[in-house]
């Protein structure tokens, strides 16, 4: 009796900003979309991200910023993924970026990237498009 | 290495997918976990139950950091619930437990309930052998907390801490009956709120009625431990509460133990031969080509009632 697989996401925030209200909308609006929300709270490190996005097993992760830490947290996160051999899981980025970061973002592997205007409804539609839940592991 | 050796290895990655397999009903988990099972008996399995709030993943943290003391590696499941409106969830038990984040001797998985009543998932008991095949020393299990017959998790756990706070001894009484029966020991947290000590008695007076009314708890008096889980007391007596549990359930020749394990073994096979019973029936029915849609118009039509369509079914699909 296999059923439709939960699409399951990690709600990260890394940096030092203490306010999470950005990623706290977020995940309300994938767990009303229907997903499996991990939600971890703020202060994140890149080590943390992953660790918790592998034994969670989920199949994005969505990294929500404020405060700037991007250039340092996102291609380090890309790196531990595939340091780990999890390159497969998708991560996107929601928050404040300056124009000139989202190209060199995207070159590290960033998916997406969403800025403070986009719509709840567009980003749960680029989810749905673009994530699909893994594969089952054979024996 | 097949995925067999990566779990009984530890591989953390093999578990976390396997895990998710299993919450899926992947058919072919059932086959791994089928080779796992030899594997399992050793971990300690310790259940937390008790209302949204009461401080239920701040104490499975200190816990954890307590058992790493000791050298003891630990899993962690932690329930909450699906949204029956969307069927999605948030899982938000992590939040409490950020410092085991990067301790490989650690395995935390948030799980939703997915429809399931009774506190835990359907998969529960079966990710808790796959984390003891893995090689953890002690499971640790939060329950989703929101229900009132919430019992489910003490035919999981060898121990069964229900959570309280200040405040809340008539509520126990009143809404959660079932609840003082399945509690090895009482926790009341946020003792450094008001009432904790009038809490605690009223827990004792509930316990010691409920010792003189059910003659078959063998000897165990459920302990009432007060705590302070934000700041780390009292959760020294919870340990050595929970130790001493574990002596008693160990003692007389593991008699208490074997009941235990009786327990779990019984709710899994029930739960097991119910899945794989009604899967084959209907699996039968549609090979047929009668689809239960098909049923269910009979008896909106009242051309039949459920009673005799199920008499029917029965008969026909289980000659
Ligand atoms: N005052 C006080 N607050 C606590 C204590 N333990 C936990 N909390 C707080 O209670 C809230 C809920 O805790 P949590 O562990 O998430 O509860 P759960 O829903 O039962 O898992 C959090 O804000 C905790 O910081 C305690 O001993 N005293
Ligand atoms: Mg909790």
């Amino acid at each position: 009796m296999e059923k439709d697989r939960k699409l399951r996401i990690l709600i990260a925030k890394p940096g030092l900003d203490g306010h999470d209200r950005g990623a706290r909308v977020i995940a309300r609006a994938f767990r009303d979309a229907g997903f499996e929300v991990v939600y971890t709270g703020c202060h994140q490190t890149p080590e943390q991200i992953v660790s918790t996005a592998i034994q969670e097993d989920v199949d994005m992760v969505g990294l929500s910023i404020l405060s700037g830490a991007h250039t340092y947290s996102f291609p380090r996160i890309m790196e531990l993924l595939r340091e780990n051999r999890a390159e497969d899981i998708t991560v996107i980025g929601g928050g404040i970026f300056p124009l000139e970061d989202i190209p060199k973002l995207k070159d590290v592997g960033i998916k997406e990237i969403f800025e403070p205007g986009a719509k709840l409804q567009d980003i749960i539609g680029w989810v749905r498009e673009n994530v699909k839940p893994r594969e089952a592991v054979s024996l | 290495m097949g995925i067999i050796d990566q779990i009984l290895a530890g591989e953390v990655r093999a578990t976390a997918r396997l895990l998710r397999d299993i919450d899926d009903q992947v058919s072919s988990s059932q086959t791994i976990l089928r080779e796992l099972y030899p594997y399992t008996g050793k971990a300690y399995v310790v259940g937390f139950t008790g209302s949204p709030g009461v401080g239920k993943s701040t104490l499975v943290d200190q816990l954890a950091l307590r058992y790493r003391k000791e050298g003891k590696t630990v899993g962690i499941l932690a329930v909450d619930p699906t949204s029956p409106f969307s069927g999605g969830a948030i899982l938000g038990d992590r939040i409490r437990m950020q410092r085991h984040f990067l301790d490989s001797g650690v395995f935390i998985r948030s799980l939703a309930t997915r429809g399931h009543f009774g506190g835990l998932t359907r998969s529960t008991n079966d990710m808790i052998n796959v984390l003891d095949a893995m090689g953890k020393d002690v499971i640790l299990v939060e329950t989703v907390g929101v229900g009132q017959d919430e019992v489910e998790i003490a035919q999981s756990a060898h121990t069964t801490i229900v959570v309280t706070i200040p405040g809340m001894g008539d509520e126990i009484q009143a809404i959660k009956a079932g609840i003082m029966e399945i509690g090895s020991i009482f926790v009341v947290n946020k003792a450094d709120r008001e009432g904790s000590r009038k809490t605690v008695r009223e827990i004792r007076n509930l316990v010691e009625l409920g010792m003189r009314r059910r003659e078959e708890s063998n000897g165990w008096e459920p302990l009432i431990v007060e705590t302070e889980a934000v700041k780390g007391r009292g959760i020294e007596d919870l340990f050595q509460g929970i130790e001493k549990h574990r002596d008693y359930l160990l003692a007389n020749d593991r008699g208490q133990l074997d009941d235990v394990l009786q327990k779990r073994a019984r709710n899994q096979l029930m739960e097991a031969l119910r899945d794989e019973a009604l899967k084959t029936i209907v699996g039968r029915l549609e090979s047929r080509g009668v689809l239960i849609d098909d049923l269910v118009r009979k008896v909106v039509d009242k051309e039949s009632d459920p009673y005799s369509v199920v008499q029917q079914v029965l008969a026909e699909e289980l000659r």
